[in-house]
């Protein structure tokens, strides 16, 4: 318990701080982030410009402290969209059984039988760059994760002895649903969807450096480290300091995970069945 | 057990179905007209009445379900259709191409297991103790390093600095440390982590404690007696690990330069070369697939019990 509440402070804190200096970039960063300087291109850090500049003399600072907006708020739209598509698909599932739950399941064991990051990153290749396109290929190679651990937990509550005097008291469908069934479950959920969070930034992340999501030169760590490829070797700032901002936010996501899991005393299957 | 085989046998044959549907939908999701992208080549603007004839040619003029019987028909034979980059038969640039990943995958999956199990047995071994809060804090590390960037610090550090490896390139074992230390590392993690979680399950079964009760050494009762019950979940791991390993190895590719197939996708992607990258889409899941169905097969050599608790899904 204590351990799990250290972590939970850690986690917490790191988040905050990435969380607000993203919020408050607008008013913290001492340059435009995409103001063009090539006189002081390729600097180390100094005094005026605290993490040094990159090849097109663009402030590192300003850039990095914009550089997690877009793939945070991306990462949280897209878990949003795949875990509300795999809840719905999910819940109907398992409660509904018979034919609506072999076609669902059905469906589902389909999406969860492709590899996902390689048809993600076919959809985001064939789409083309584009938030929505992004968006996309996020939800459709990760909703199938969320529907099968949801379709097990409406199964287990489904069965439970409350359940079956609220149906004896006359609750109606929606009630059991919305107001019984989903609320038993959110303790899962709420893990499944930081543990996402995570895995979603790391797949934004992944296909920004390789050309397929974030654009240059929208300020974004993987496309700040992308941007560096050629010049890395005899400038090492330019991919440590965004790359160090991304494993801290995504070390932040992953302990908070653990905390959650350990506090709340679920446990996510690691082994998925198709 | 023939129920069992049968359900699989036909969620196999549901999965490759949908793997053909989604390499199909692709095709038809490429913006632009493939007819033209086919004959515009080399800044060659064709006529409208060219492109006509060749729609015809490639069946792009029949309705959608129909194009997908014919396409799958061509596929089942073996056509992959024809590289708009190289002009060369897909299938051929495939099978050039896979070698380089199969061995790059395999030695990732070697690692992996033995690091995986390995880690995993220490860190419960002394649950609670120093090592197994420094493994646990490595197992968080290791899955918060972006590949990518994991990839270019190798790089600056083993090439650069010190200059012990190559950085990029295609020859012996040397070129393949840094890319398979890349592709394991998040692998090796969560193996460990399933390992170590699997096996504490394990310490505080009847068997167990008879074992203990017994006076054997701890040695003995993790490796001899847990360990075996333990590993069925690490194993049945292993087919996701290698969706995890395949979907890697387009950046570990792509950066280490080797001509594998998932640096062959994302050539693909880059040149607009839409059939390649449905004979990549259609490769991987096949491969995946298989793969997937052969370490069901293992598990279910290895632990009679994993049948039964199937079946009653």
């Amino acid at each position: 318990m204590k351990k799990s509440d250290f972590q939970m402070k850690i986690a917490i804190t790191l988040l905050s701080f990435i969380i607000l200096s993203g919020l408050l970039a607008p008013w913290l960063a001492p340059y435009d982030p995409n103001e063009i300087h090539m006189a002081v291109r390729l600097q180390g850090p100094s005094k005026e410009y605290l993490f040094g500049t990159d090849a097109l003399g663009r402030d590192m600072l300003s850039r990095i402290l914009y550089g997690g907006r877009a793939s945070i708020l991306l990462a949280l739209i897209a878990t949003t969209l795949s875990m509300t598509l795999g809840m719905i698909i999910g819940v109907c599932a398992g409660y509904f059984t018979g034919v609506c739950d072999i076609v669902l399941t059905v469906v589902t064991q389909i999406f969860q039988g492709i590899p996902g990051t390689c048809l993600m990153i076919a959809i985001a290749g064939i789409l083309g760059p584009g938030m929505n396109h992004l968006l996309l290929a996020l939800v459709v190679t990760s909703w199938a994760g969320f529907s099968r651990i949801v379709r097990t937990e409406t199964l287990r509550i489904r069965e439970q002895p409350y359940m079956e005097g609220l149906r004896a008291l006359g609750a109606g469908t929606s009630t059991l649903l919305l107001k019984h069934l989903i609320p038993n479950m959110l303790p899962n959920v709420v893990v499944l969807f930081t543990t996402r969070v995570g895995r979603s930034v790391l797949s934004i992340a992944s296909l920004s450096y390789l050309g397929l999501g974030l654009q240059p030169p929208h300020p974004d760590w993987s496309v700040m480290i992308s941007d560096a490829r050629l010049h890395y070797r005899s400038a090492p700032h330019l991919i440590i300091v965004p790359g160090l901002c991304m494993f801290t936010l995504l070390f932040a996501i992953n302990l908070l995970g653990d905390a959650l899991r350990d506090r709340m005393d679920v446990r996510e299957e690691e082994v998925k069945e198709w | 057990m023939k129920h069992y085989l049968l359900q699989k046998l036909f969620s196999l044959f549901l999965v490759l179905f949908g793997i053909s549907l989604a390499a199909f939908v692709l095709g038809i999701l490429t913006p632009g007209n493939p007819a033209e992208l086919a004959l515009s080549k080399g800044g060659y603007s064709p006529t409208p009445e060219q492109i006509k004839e060749i729609e015809i040619e490639m069946g792009l003029d029949v309705p959608y379900p129909v194009q997908y019987v014919k396409w799958l028909n061509r596929v089942l034979h073996g056509d992959l259709g024809t590289s708009y980059a190289s002009s060369r038969p897909v299938r051929q640039e495939l099978i050039e191409r896979i070698p380089i990943t199969l061995k790059l995958g395999s030695c990732a999956m070697v690692v992996t297991c033995i690091n995986g199990i390995l880690i995993g047995c220490i860190a419960a071994a002394f649950r609670g103790k120093g090592i197994d809060k420094i493994v646990q804090l490595g197992i968080n590390i290791s899955l918060s390093l972006p590949a990518f960037w994991f990839a270019l610090l190798l790089i600056l550090f083993f090439s650069e600095s010190l200059g012990w490896l190559p950085t990029s390139g295609n020859g012996g074992i040397r070129f393949l440390i840094m890319p398979t230390t890349v592709l394991a590392l998040p692998a090796s993690a969560t193996a460990a982590r399933l390992m170590r979680s699997s096996l504490l399950a394990e310490f505080g079964k009847p068997y167990y404690l008879a074992a203990i009760a017994r006076g054997t050494n701890r040695f003995e009762q993790i490796i001899k007696n847990a360990l075996p019950n333990a590993i069925v979940p690490v194993i049945a791991l292993m087919g996701n690990t290698l969706g995890g390993l395949l979907g890697g190895s387009v950046i570990v590719e792509t950066i280490f330069a080797l001509p594998g197939i998932g640096s062959y996708a994302i050539e693909a992607i880059y040149g607009r070369d839409y059939p390649a990258l449905q004979g990549y889409v259609l490769v991987t899941g096949c491969v995946y697939v298989l793969v997937s169905l052969l370490v069901d097969g293992i598990s279910l050599l290895l632990d009679p019990k994993v049948r039964v608790g199937r079946r009653r899904l």
